[in-house]
């Protein structure tokens, strides 16, 4: 190999771009007396053609890894408007604010489900919110240094338990308290608000919610707590400075500045509440109705497709129920990037893990 | 000087403030220990020799177990990485190493839509994909639909742990004339090892606890089966069919292999934390 070695990157045409002309420039330098000398002894033209060759067949069986990416992106969007050709031609638009999901007599409208999804999904930010920011600022603004780990660690975990335990936790534990002990106290205080009548059944919209939030909040702490991390130190200092105390300079200098972030990271748990799917069928009581109650329940597009995709009996019904997957699909997408713009207008220009 | 009036008033809020994060931050850490605790509660006194032998019992006969569901999610997780794991590292490097440019920008950005794609919606097109064309549920279409879900954590952690590895390290190597091929094979990878592990692991951790893509896909199977061309039982699976049924024993069960599923997903966690972050930070520093 040595002796067919070239002073500057051999092939440096096909090589990346950047990097590969710094690097053509910076060993030039010292190598350059020996040009003549390498060029003499070059003898072996087709070592270097096969190099040639293996380099670009290495980059071009990458390119096709990274292509199948874009290939199942495409074939996703493929999939779901095929699958959903059916119900759009049948219903078109109005689709997607009918309230009648009937598949005997072969009527589809998924409002019932888009209101479910939408409500479950608001009453889980409503709880999270409040949590996730509090843990975010509580570990990276006011807690003791030994404890930090502890608790950032414990969220993390929170986001490692998969849907379908949290679905079983929330109908054997989560569910009879709220019947119980939390339904009835919000009838009591609250029902003037007209969000909380009805029988207290404990699955419903409500329990949707909680389980919901308790998925959620380990994405937005910890997305916030990376947007609260970037926030510039002297800023910080600059606060303290001038007299304040510490919840002023954490709510002048800090929260107001990671504003951005913390919207986005509040909407990618957005993002992720509207597409879960196990937990929220299993406590939600799958009822394709519009109700104002929260105790009452309801039915999430994600459930509603979990329960009946397997059993649909017409093709227009399975059509319906792809046509929600796709309605699914293109809304969290939205948000998702939605999402991602908002925190990398807070946290670009630095590393991307910064607090890792 | 400060007026000492207003200042124990702004004293006041903020150790309001202080107590209240804390509080909101114990009522987070509690939630996890409940969850936890209950797991082991409800879980442990089933999970036991014959849970983790036999098949599933007919509905009234109490015992039986979900060993064929074990065997299913390894079946399926297996064939899973097999398409998941070279597919990410592969547009991992590319994107790393070749990305610098529109169609890397473009991968990039459906990589994090992929990421963000609900499961469900994973499972519909799985079904979609390769049920159908089929004609039956199997392994292998679950197997498609989780390795569709571990691509893009696996290519973007690639990527961000070879861009960790310091330029001047391929520099070195095209500087003593070895090929951009071999120096990311030899040299780069190598490098990134550990850190592309634990993206891996972590990816694996995450589907191996999916449920929604397996419902049209894998479907679940009550008995044993040891074909990748069947449908075939996996654990959460399973773990939601018994819970969704009124029967006690079921219940139990549920319980203990919703234990057994979290102590193998945390148990992967926790090690790719401890063991691997560790390794890793100390070779990129």
């Amino acid at each position: 190999m040595g002796a067919a070695r070239e002073p500057h990157i051999p092939d440096g045409q096909p090589t990346g771009q950047s990097f590969g002309a710094a690097a053509a420039t910076r060993s030039n330098q010292p190598d350059s007396s020996k040009v003549p000398f390498v060029n003499q002894t070059r003898e072996a033209p087709a070592w270097k053609k096969s190099v040639i060759n293996l380099d670009s067949g290495f980059k071009g069986l990458m390119l096709v890894a990274a292509l199948v990416v874009l290939g199942i992106v495409g074939l996703i969007v493929a999939e779901l408007m095929q699958g959903s050709a059916l119900a759009w031609q049948k219903f078109g638009i109005h689709f997607f604010f009918g309230s009648e999901w009937d598949p005997v007599s072969g009527g589809f409208g998924a409002l019932p489900f888009i209101y479910g999804t939408v409500v479950s999904s608001l009453v889980a930010l409503f709880i999270a919110v409040p949590l996730a920011v509090a843990v975010a600022v509580f570990v990276t603004e006011m807690c003791p240094k030994p404890l930090r780990r502890p608790i950032s660690y414990a969220t993390e975990l929170l986001a490692a338990i998969p849907s379908v335990i949290y679905g079983l936790w929330a109908i054997f534990i989560l569910v009879p308290i709220l019947r119980v002990h939390v339904e009835p106290w919000l009838m009591k205080y609250f029902s003037w608000t007209g969000l909380f009548t009805g029988p207290a059944y404990g699955i419903g919209m409500l329990a949707a919610g909680v389980v919901l939030a308790i998925m959620i909040v380990p994405i937005i702490s910890s997305i916030t707590r990376e947007v609260l991390a970037v926030v510039p130190q002297p800023q910080r200092e600059a606060a303290l400075a001038l007299g304040a105390t510490r919840w002023e300079m954490i709510r002048m200098a800090v929260l107001r500045n990671a504003r951005a972030g913390i919207m986005g990271a509040v909407i990618l748990g957005l993002g992720r509440a509207l597409g879960e799917t196990m937990a929220v069928t299993m406590v939600i009581g799958n009822s394709p109705s519009i109700a104002k109650s929260l105790l009452a329940p309801g039915y999430t597009m994600a459930s509603v497709i979990a329960n009946e995709f397997n059993e649909a009996t017409s093709d227009l019904h399975r059509s319906a129920l792809i046509e929600i997957g796709l309605a699914l699909f293109i809304v969290t997408i939205i948000v998702n990037i939605l999402a991602g713009l908002m925190v990398w207008t807070v946290t670009r220009g630095t590393p991307a893990r910064t607090n890792a | 000087m400060p007026n000492r009036n207003i200042s124990l008033r702004r004293q006041m809020t903020d150790y309001f403030f202080t107590g209240l994060a804390a509080s909101l931050s114990v009522i987070v850490v509690s939630a996890l220990i409940a969850i936890l605790a209950y797991l082991v509660l409800r879980g442990a006194g089933s999970l036991n020799l014959s849970f983790l032998t036999q098949t599933p019992k007919p509905v009234g006969e109490t015992g039986g177990g979900m060993a064929n569901a074990l065997l299913g999610s390894v079946m399926i997780l297996g064939i899973a990485s097999l398409f998941g794991v070279p597919v990410g590292i592969g547009a991992g490097i590319y994107l790393a190493e070749y990305g610098r440019n529109r169609l890397g920008q473009l991968v990039r950005f459906t990589s994090d839509v992929l990421n963000g794609v609900p499961s469900i919606v994973i499972g519909l097109v799985a079904y979609g994909l390769v049920v159908l064309p089929q004609r039956h549920f199997s392994a292998f279409a679950g197997g498609v639909a989780l390795a569709i879900m571990m691509i893009p954590t696996v290519a973007r952690t690639t990527e961000e742990m070879l861009l960790l590895v310091p330029h001047a390290v391929r520099e070195a190597a095209f500087g003593i004339g070895i090929p951009q091929w071999r120096t990311t094979i030899s040299i780069t990878l190598p490098t990134a090892r550990a850190g592309i592990i634990t993206g891996v692991m972590l990816a694996f951790a995450r589907v191996a606890g999916e449920t929604a893509p397996l419902m049209f896909t894998a479907f679940g199977n009550q008995f044993w089966s040891f074909s990748a061309n069947q449908p075939i039982a996996a654990l959460p699976l399973q773990i939601f069919t018994y819970a969704i049924t009124p029967y006690d024993d079921w219940h139990r069960q549920a319980w203990a292999g919703a234990l057994m599923l979290v102590i193998l997903i945390v148990g992967t966690t926790t090690l790719v934390r401890f063991v691997f972050m560790r390794r890793m930070l100390g070779g990129a520093r």
